[in-house]
């Protein structure tokens, strides 16, 4: 298996860790993210969001990343790292999403006007990921490298339920950076793609049978820990 | 303008009187929505606060355009005689279109602002199927607008506000869009428009005094 944390340890500039101001600044459980920091400002994202998720069981690989020195202190003092970290973030949880769904569109378990709307909304997350790549070097970064997902594909009722979480969550995580989003332009550029993943998982929610409001009228945001804790079963 | 080129009748149809500055835009983004298509709705309303006037003029904007809405799904709603799953949805977004109008109304006091007051509204509907596509242009109108007017607000609390409920645009524009058959992604992948049409000076003469 070709883990991420290998392919990270091979890039030479890693970028400095602005999700780690975010973590630090906005978190609740900002002492065990703290402890990331190291790790992040080491490596590029895609390590970050291994060593963030598996530090509660199973962190061996994650544990000798997080050795190295940390550069936390630059990197809350460089305001253009935090877009360019929650455009890596985004960027990361879109190209999850893209492998979903190309798994799901393979898997034939979907025909017809279902399987054409999961068919666009996967070349819908793929145009989010070129975008949000083309934002990270716009913002003079390294986008972040792709994670390699594992998703359960058992039943069309099993995978439709599964993508009405991922765009909730989807939604929510864009929702949960509006505000710490510095630039107008990549404001701009994320609110574009919020409604989206928020138009995907209304729709999903018809196919399943479950509210396309699940929040009432007030859609709930979700912060990067509570969105990384919830991605790291689909991480390979 | 000859009647081919209007892209949404339906948005020209509809008529807001309401002497405030927000009703002034809301007019603007229907008449831009209705020449140019719902992808010209978001730049107009960012030149229309490009002047500025703080979050509350923009709260306001949004308020009134929250009270189209509750309106529409309310009123209009009843008036019409919804069936099935057409009258779910309008009981369902009636509902949290009002939430939305009391939250707004609220946070523009907080802000220490006139919340406007509501203004009277006419909808070109009739019938279920009429009701059900003006609900989708408007609703995609929403997305539009508060996408537009988002990279204007400078309170982190009062866009964190705004796209909470922008998100609830989205859902209510997906859920009609399938209802009818169109589709839930009108713009693909991006719900900003890339075009940049100076609208304003064109869709004036649209606009109901």
């Amino acid at each position: 298996m070709s883990s991420p944390a290998n392919e990270q340890s091979e890039q030479p500039v890693p970028q400095p860790a602005g999700i780690v101001e975010r973590l630090v600044r906005d978190d609740s459980d900002r002492k065990r993210f703290l402890k990331m920091a190291g790790a992040a400002g080491a490596t590029s994202f895609g390590a970050f969001v291994l060593a963030a998720c598996g530090s509660s069981s199973k962190s061996k690989t994650a544990a000798s990343t997080a050795a190295a020195p940390p550069t936390t202190s630059t990197a809350a003092q460089n305001s253009s790292t935090g877009d360019l970290a929650i455009v890596n973030y985004a960027l990361t949880l879109e190209y999850l999403e893209t492998e979903f769904y190309a798994k799901v569109v393979a898997s034939g378990l979907f025909t017809g006007t279902v399987g054409n709307l999961i068919k666009d909304f996967g070349a819908q997350e793929q145009t989010h990921v070129e975008a949000l790549k083309g934002t990270a070097e716009k913002l003079g970064g390294t986008p972040a490298a792709k994670p390699e997902g594992k998703f359960p594909i058992q039943s069309a009722s099993q995978v439709a339920h599964l993508a009405y979480t991922v765009e909730n969550l989807g939604a929510s995580a864009y929702l949960g950076q509006a505000g710490s989003i510095q630039s107008p332009e990549v404001l701009a550029a994320a609110l574009a793609i919020h409604t989206v993943e928020a138009r995907h998982a209304a729709t999903l929610g018809t196919l399943v049978k479950k509210s396309v409001t699940p929040d009432g009228a007030f859609a709930k945001p979700a912060d990067m820990p509570t969105v990384l804790a919830a991605v790291k079963p689909f991480l390979a | 303008m000859s009647n081919h080129e209007i892209a949404n009748p339906q948005l020209g149809g509809v008529e807001v009187h309401g002497m405030t500055r927000a009703s002034f835009i809301l007019r603007g983004t229907l008449a831009a929505g209705a020449v140019y298509g719902l992808g010209s709705v978001a730049p107009f309303v960012s030149q229309a606060f490009a002047a500025g006037g703080g979050d509350a003029e923009i709260l306001n904007f949004a308020l009134t355009l929250e009270y189209l809405e509750a309106d529409f799904y309310t009123v209009k709603g009843r008036q019409v005689g919804l069936s099935g799953q057409a009258r779910a949805y309008a009981s369902q977004f009636s509902a949290e279109e009002s939430e939305h109008v009391t939250a707004l109304t609220a946070a523009i006091k907080q802000l220490g602002g006139t919340p406007v007051k509501k203004p009277t509204f006419v909808f070109p509907t009739s019938d279920e199927k009429s009701f059900l596509a003006l609900a989708s242009t408007l609703e995609n109108t929403g997305v539009g607008a508060y996408n537009g007017a988002g990279p204007s607000i400078k309170d982190k609390k009062v866009l964190a506000a705004a796209g909470s409920i922008v998100q609830i645009e989205a859902r209510h524009a997906a859920a009609i869009d399938l209802l009818i058959g169109k589709s839930p992604t009108p713009n693909q992948g991006f719900d900003r428009p890339i075009e940049q049409a100076k609208v304003l000076t064109a869709v004036k003469p649209l606009i109901k005094a």
